[in-house]
């Protein structure tokens, strides 16, 4: 098996006109093994969302090459981009829940963009919710849910699709270590079912509460790998 | 038929969910009830000025009415009878019937009272029907060389400023629709417009959730469809209200001239194809608002 996603010479410039303080992210070269564990690390503004963005496609990048699934991204035609979407969970920074529709409703969203029937909906939904620890919050919406709340939603929706990758940008900003622990351990225990798994964060101390992840760090727009992750085959994979 | 069940679609009733709903939430709707409602008026009022047009037409452009006005009864009488032969000899004439004396008389009362008519030089007047609406001049001048006290009325000629006046409100009429169809097309866009803003950030995270453009689009488009077709009912069931009113006023008046003024019978359907129209408009700016936004995303 060889990578899930391969980054060749990729970077990115924000601006119409190509833009005049350089590029957000520079020569990215990487490649990440199916069914392992990532932080991708760097100070605030080091381009972290940005590289995610890239990853989970809503963003093009202005050169290089993008490989997910084994297919080129940039080339591929667009309206196969959908089928590659649903195979990719993403946490966003801001949650992004859709504030009228209930938890539930939010977290089943990901389900019923992929056509799957009502009546074989409620059982995965309940089981994540009750997983994420908000079963009895199903019926509220987001705006009454607190910060760490509305997190879980927002990872619950994420993964409720099985993804083959997860992709999650500061997804304990909210919460307390304890909270950030054990939310740290719902990751772990997707990564054990196969799910490649990214996670963006400035907080260090989380590295270490993962034993077998891998850490990505971008400093000025380029990424170093201090465990050593993108020279060596992952261990999973080894 | 297949491009109509594209901007129909059915959506499961939980897709629904995904949009806000509640219809007639914001203005739009009313805007379009309203300019609905104007434009059945116009519509109505174009289709009804045509009709009496015709009918106007229909029934007076092949009459004609010939007057003798002699104040002495024997010649007055004398070229009557001649008038009426060379009436009744002539291939342009259908009908010929004298209005009799007792109908005269009736006519007049109003002005002179039910005695007033007796020993007055009243003029002969004879209805004449036509085969063909020009034949006026011609009988006119055959007329003229039997009976010269004879002179033939044509209607149309009387007519004539009423029809250019009902030409001219037709296509007030006509204008009218069309400015007020324009402007809804303009409201419906504007409203596909406003609904994306409204509905940006549902939008961008079904699309990164792997919702095809189409999926999306169905949604919006169901939404502002309904919200147009109620909005069209409302505005067309508040038009049939006051035509109806209106044409109750105009039986009331009892006019001949304006007792033609009536919808054609295929004018309901033109009316009731105003919402619908209007539907359908309104989903195919939807749809074609939401996947041009979604084209500009990668
Ligand atoms: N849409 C955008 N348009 C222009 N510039 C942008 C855009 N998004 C990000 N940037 C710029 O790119 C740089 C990297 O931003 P990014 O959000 O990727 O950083 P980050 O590492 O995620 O930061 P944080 O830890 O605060 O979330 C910043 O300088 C930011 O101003
Ligand atoms: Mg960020």
């Amino acid at each position: 098996m060889g990578s899930i996603v391969r980054f060749e010479n990729v970077g990115l410039r924000y601006g119409a006109d190509g833009g005049s303080d350089g590029e957000t992210l520079s020569d990215l070269n990487f490649a990440l093994a199916p069914g392992s564990f990532y932080f991708l690390t760097g100070a605030s503004g080091a381009g972290k969302t940005s590289l995610l963005r890239l990853l989970y496609l809503a963003q093009r990048p202005t050169r290089g090459a993008i490989h997910l699934f084994d297919e080129d991204i940039v080339t591929v035609p667009r309206d196969r981009l959908p089928g590659f979407r649903r195979r990719i969970g993403v946490v966003f920074q801001d949650f992004r829940l859709i504030p009228y529709l209930s938890v539930y409703d939010n977290v089943a969203l990901p389900l019923r963009v992929a056509g799957v029937e009502e009546r074989d909906l409620d059982t995965p939904v309940r089981e994540m919710l009750a997983w994420v620890g908000l079963a009895s919050r199903a019926d509220t919406r987001p705006a009454t849910l607190s910060g760490g709340e509305q997190q879980r939603v927002a990872i619950a929706r994420a993964v409720i699709a099985r993804p083959e990758i997860l992709v999650a940008d500061e997804p304990t900003g909210n919460v307390d270590p304890e909270m950030a622990g054990r939310l740290l351990h719902l990751f772990d225990a997707l990564n054990r079912l196969g799910t490649t798994i990214v996670v963006a964060t400035h907080d260090i101390h989380l590295l270490s509460r993962v034993s077998n992840a891998q850490t990505l760090r971008l400093e000025g727009g380029r990424l170093s790998d201090p465990t050593g992750a993108l020279r060596y085959p992952p261990r999973n994979s080894a | 038929m297949r491009r109509l069940t594209a901007l129909f679609p059915s959506v499961r009733a939980a897709d629904r969910r995904l949009l806000r709903e509640g219809r007639l939430s914001g203005p739009m709707p009313w805007v379009l009830a309203v300019m609905l409602f104007l434009t059945t008026l116009a519509a109505a009022g174009g289709l009804a000025l045509g009709q009496a047009a015709q009918r106007m037409g229909g029934g007076l452009e092949t009459r004609a009415t010939v007057q003798i006005v002699q104040a002495d009864a024997d010649a007055r009488e004398r070229q009557a009878a001649v008038t009426l032969t060379a009436l009744r000899g002539d291939p342009a004439v259908r009908s010929v019937e004298r209005v009799g004396a007792a109908e005269m008389a009736a006519l007049l009362e109003p002005w002179l009272g039910a005695q007033g008519t007796d020993d007055l030089p009243l003029p002969v007047l004879i209805d004449v029907g036509l085969t063909r609406a020009d034949a006026v001049p011609d009988l006119a001048r055959t007329l003229a060389r039997v009976a010269p006290d004879a002179r033939i009325d044509d209607h149309r000629a009387a007519l004539a400023p009423v029809s250019r006046l009902i030409g001219t409100l037709r296509w007030l009429a006509l204008a009218i629709v069309l400015l007020m169809t324009a402007a809804t097309g303009f409201v419906v866009v504007l409203a596909a417009a406003s609904a994306l803003d409204t509905h940006r950030g549902t939008i961008d995270v079904m699309h990164l959730l792997g919702a095809t453009d189409i999926q999306v689009a169905r949604l919006f488009q169901r939404r502002i469809a309904l919200d147009a077709l109620f909005a069209g009912l409302i505005g067309l069931g508040a038009g049939m209200l006051v035509l109806t009113l209106i044409g109750r006023q105009l039986a009331g008046l009892e006019s001949e001239l304006v007792g033609a003024v009536a919808l054609p019978a295929w004018g309901g359907g033109v009316l009731v194809a105003l919402p619908l129209a209007t539907t359908l408009l309104a989903a195919a700016a939807a749809r074609w608002t939401v996947v041009r936004a979604l084209g500009r995303l990668l």
